[in-house]
């Protein structure tokens, strides 16, 4: 794991207006991350990957993390993470997407990058960095499948698990399944509250 | 024709049987199975293929790459929603008599996966089913035990009277209908001619609500 503040410095100095900001990670892991802006996004990245004392290149994975409005954070939410980011969460929450670098030459790694949406609604676009990695074109799509983040500049932005008719966005917060619970052979805790309110109880 | 008198002649050299018995007696010795395979349950079901657990002694060895040559379905593994079409697709496609063993506890009831955004809760909402095998995976002597008990399932059947299989009864159907990519759930979400929910009583005994927060 890397200190943050050094690279946060140097990737200021050498893209200019960037807004990058250190997310701190309290539990022992201690993986922090940095949070990148949607404008500077590529030109952060082609940074990272190009600088000969970094080179990362090797984008290990992507993945997408849903912040709704903070009122329904508090319902669902994990607390550990909650604690740090509700105090910052949008009204409308937002959508972010994760990036995990590493250097395959220089055997270094992992930085962390964010991303976030301006909101969780219509605001959802955020830049794809499959110019700069191109592994990142399934996980990108991905993203897209299960949160609903649109990647400009994507050449394929297909849903890749789900159908293309599909329509909902299944690893969101709020997502409804469809109610098919006829069946439960062995309910319990939330199952049984679904099962029982298909069965026309109430819980 | 009496057991005993069939025993007899069977000493003497002479074999004396019904068409039924030959009839089921062929079916039941080659069954053909569709070689395809879903999840996990698949590679229990190449192990009982091999050499080792050799499911050929039962006649099964022929694994056919198109379900036109295939008279045995084994949904093996965890069925997506997104391939659950597909897998009728192939049931309808291939030549009655068919039958349907459903491996594991995902292609029963959607397993440790059911709550799933992309799992179907069981093929056997589309498609009606033979021998279930739970298990998670089931070993491969639980397949084959599966696999014998099919046997007898064929053995004991009647070719004429209101108990005859399915493809001897022309009012039954030997296609299925093929579910379509909804905007929320495959539309429709279950083929109510075929599956018919076992009745579960659930209460909260005593107004117990202890699991249920």
């Amino acid at each position: 794991m890397m200190t943050l503040e050094p690279l946060k410095l140097e990737i200021e100095a050498n893209v200019p207006g960037c807004r990058l900001e250190i997310i701190p990670n309290p539990s022992s892991s201690a993986q922090h991350s940095m949070l990148i802006d949607a404008e500077h996004a590529v030109a952060v990245a082609t940074f990272l990957r190009g600088a000969p004392h970094h080179r990362f290149d090797y984008c290990s994975n992507v993945t997408g993390i849903d912040w709704p409005a903070p009122s329904k954070a508090k319902e669902t939410g994990d607390a550990l993470e909650e604690d740090v980011e509700s105090a910052e969460a949008a009204a409308t929450g937002y959508l972010e997407v994760v990036y995990h670098l590493y250097s395959m030459e220089l055997k270094h790694g992992p930085v962390i990058l964010r991303m976030r949406t301006q909101d969780r609604a219509t605001r959802v676009h955020l830049p794809s960095l499959i110019s700069i990695w191109r592994s990142v074109d399934f996980q990108e799509r991905e993203v897209f499948d299960l949160f609903g983040v649109i990647f400009d500049g994507h050449p394929d932005l297909r849903r890749l698990l789900m159908w293309d008719e599909f329509t909902d966005f299944p690893m969101r917060r709020d997502y409804v399944e469809p109610d098919d619970y006829e069946y439960e052979p062995t309910a319990h805790d939330k199952v049984l509250l679904k099962t029982m309110q298909h069965q026309g109880g109430t819980a | 024709m009496d057991e005993a008198l069939k025993h007899e002649l069977g000493r003497q050299g002479v074999i004396a049987t019904s068409m039924q018995e030959l009839y089921n007696w062929g079916r039941r010795s080659s069954l053909w199975p569709l070689n395809f395979g879903l999840a996990c349950c698949a590679i229990e079901m190449i192990a009982t293929t091999m050499a080792r657990y050799d499911l050929a002694r039962f006649g099964a060895e022929v694994f056919r790459p198109s379900p036109r040559q295939a008279d045995l379905m084994i949904v093996a593994g965890t069925i997506t929603k997104k391939m659950a079409p597909q897998i009728v697709r192939l049931y309808n496609q291939m030549p009655e008599p068919k039958y349907v063993i459903s491996m594991g506890a995902c292609a029963i009831s959607g397993g440790p996966f059911k709550q799933g955004y992309n799992v179907l809760k069981g093929i056997d909402r589309y498609i009606p089913v033979d021998i279930y095998i739970p298990g998670c995976p089931p070993r491969p002597e639980a397949l084959l035990e599966g696999f014998i008990e099919l046997q007898k399932k064929i053995d004991g059947q009647q070719l004429t009277g209101d108990n005859r299989p399915r493809h001897l009864n022309a009012a039954e159907p030997s296609e299925f209908p093929i579910p379509q990519f909804g905007e929320h759930d495959l539309k429709p979400s279950k083929n109510p001619d075929v599956w018919h929910p076992p009745l579960v009583n659930i209460s909260l005994a005593d107004n117990d609500d202890s699991g249920t927060a």
